[in-house]
């Protein structure tokens, strides 16, 4: 693989990495990065400038779609939470299992 | 034998309570976010309606019913013109069991089917056998799978339909298609599949298993909810009495305007599914071996219903001997998990699915299903395979069968009194 190409391909890993962490819920979260890591290691030989480019593409396409819901789960986050008959404030609703936030593969 | 009832009670999660881990795949799956982002534009911009030819709107959204169909299509091995858009698994199955039997009702009066499918199948069959059909509930083997010789043995001249699930939600066995399709063409009788559970997660052709109808649901797949799909096949020619009239969409079988984002999203979790099969497959079949060698390493006299081999590896149903499955479900709280199908545990009795397959009472009270998925990680195996192994040795510590058990007592010898 050509040196510029390369070097693009490590970018667009590096950038769909730091978005698919943003995902609030867990299992979207561990899926994004563990599928990520795995279609790139899975088309590491790859070598056919055509193929590399579609991929690199469809990549592109991924991230900003990536970023589309990250932005959209976030967005239903916030809703409002009646408890005990009264009106809470607007809040987070308890999205995080049993897992830290910050606990991811 | 005295037995307590207990009743999960349903309460609202307090602001910081934690969510439980979805281990519940069966049942419901959560929508992959591609399948969103391919809704989300029907949802808010291009809401015409496909049966408008007339302006864009209906252009643009016939144009992404029409990709989705094909998409649906493919992952089957059908052609587009042979799907039709329902609004869920049970409409499927409905339509295909009525619509077959009622139109084909002046010669052929039998439907067969077998006592482990679902109950909007079994319901159906219900309703036909009030009307005058006579339906024969097939009997399955004690691993869950049909006796093919059986089922060639209770086909008659005037059967019309024969109705099998592919893979069952709640034991996650897999039905010989291929054997049974190859028996029903040699003896002309239709054959439906309840294909819900099994479409996406395990390669599926319709020309392979010699299949006439087939039903999909979009929830399983990690689609939206509210939308299915049946497909019908066309050479040789399937004819249903349509159960929904009106305006002929659908090719005259399902009346009523196709829900262009629901459809869309159903196509995208199709083609989804057919890249992602063998990823999936390869993981969810790792998740589940690891969960069960976890689990009845640590723990003696845990017993898989179903057969071993011919299954699907992402529904896993334990029975835990001498402990009460509700008590069960209720200890491991922090998990999602059901005991049976969500449309047998609004009673107390125990599954008839699982009585089907010749389970002991006891063992019937106290089978957990894990459903494993696309999104079930590691570190959410792990937890559940200790959660219960712990909470199973302290409800068996509790348990005063147990103790007997360790004494060397055989529980079948022993004559309770009434009291």
């Amino acid at each position: 693989m050509a040196a510029a190409v390369r070097s693009q391909v490590i970018s667009l890993y590096r950038m769909m990495l730091t978005e698919s962490k943003k995902f609030p819920s867990y299992n979207y979260r561990t899926y994004a990065l563990r599928r990520v890591r795995d279609a790139f290691r899975a088309n590491g030989a790859l070598e056919d400038p055509r193929a590399v480019e579609r991929l690199v593409v469809e990549g592109q396409q991924t991230l900003a779609l990536i970023k589309r819901q990250v932005r959209h789960t976030h967005l239903n986050d916030l809703i409002w939470v009646t408890g005990d008959g009264r009106q809470r404030e607007m809040g987070r609703i308890n999205k995080y299992n049993y897992f830290a936030k910050n606990d991811d593969d | 034998m005295y037995r307590v009832y207990f009743l999960i009670k349903r309460h609202e999660l307090e602001i910081d309570e934690l969510r439980p881990l979805y281990m519940d795949f069966q049942a419901t799956t959560p929508m992959d976010p591609r399948v969103l982002d391919a809704m989300l534009p029907y949802q808010v911009n291009y809401y015409g309606n496909p049966h408008s030819k007339t302006h864009a709107f209906g252009w643009e959204s016939e144009s992404a019913m029409e990709t989705a169909r094909r998409q649906v299509a493919d992952l089957i091995g059908a052609d587009p013109r042979e799907i039709i858009f329902t609004s869920g698994a049970t409409e499927s199955n409905n339509m295909a069991i009525k619509g077959v039997a009622r139109f084909y009702k002046t010669k052929k009066r039998h439907v067969i089917t077998t006592q482990t499918e679902h109950k909007c199948v079994l319901d159906s069959c219900r309703i036909l056998a009030s009307e005058g059909f006579s339906i024969t509930y097939l009997p399955v083997q004690a691993n869950g799978i049909v006796d093919l010789e059986l089922l060639e043995a209770s086909i008659r001249p005037d059967t019309s339909l024969l109705s099998v699930m592919t893979i069952n939600n709640e034991i996650g066995v897999k039905q010989p298609m291929k054997e049974i399709g190859q028996i029903c063409r040699s003896k002309g009788v239709f054959l439906h599949t309840d294909a819900a559970q099994a479409v996406g997660k395990i390669p599926i052709n319709v020309t392979d298993m010699k299949v006439d109808l087939m039903s999909i649901s979009g929830h399983k797949i990690y689609g939206p909810k509210g939308v299915g799909a049946l497909y019908v096949r066309r050479r040789p020619r399937v004819r249903l009495e349509p159960l929904q009239s009106g305006g002929g969409q659908e090719r005259g079988l399902r009346s009523g305007t196709v829900p262009t984002p629901l459809a869309v999203g159903l196509g995208a979790a199709c083609s989804i599914a057919q890249q992602e099969m063998e990823y999936d497959h390869q993981r969810v079949s790792m998740l589940a071996n690891r969960l069960v060698q976890k689990i009845t390493s640590e723990l003696p006299d845990v017993i898989m219903n179903g057969d071993a081999e011919q299954r699907y590896a992402g529904c896993v149903n334990l029975s835990f001997a001498y402990v009460e499955g509700e008590s069960l479900l209720m200890a491991l709280k922090d998990v999602a998990l059901s005991s049976g199908s969500a449309c047998t545990s609004a009673s107390l009795e125990p599954s008839y699915v699982l009585r089907a397959i010749g389970t002991d009472e006891d063992l019937a009270h106290s089978s957990i299903r894990f459903g494993i998925g696309r999104f079930t990680t590691e570190a959410e195996v792990d937890y559940t395979a200790e959660k219960c192994i712990t909470q199973v040795s302290r409800l068996r510590e509790m348990s005063p069968l147990w103790e007997m058990v360790q004494e060397g007592i055989d529980l079948k010898s022993i004559k309770w009194t009434q009291h």
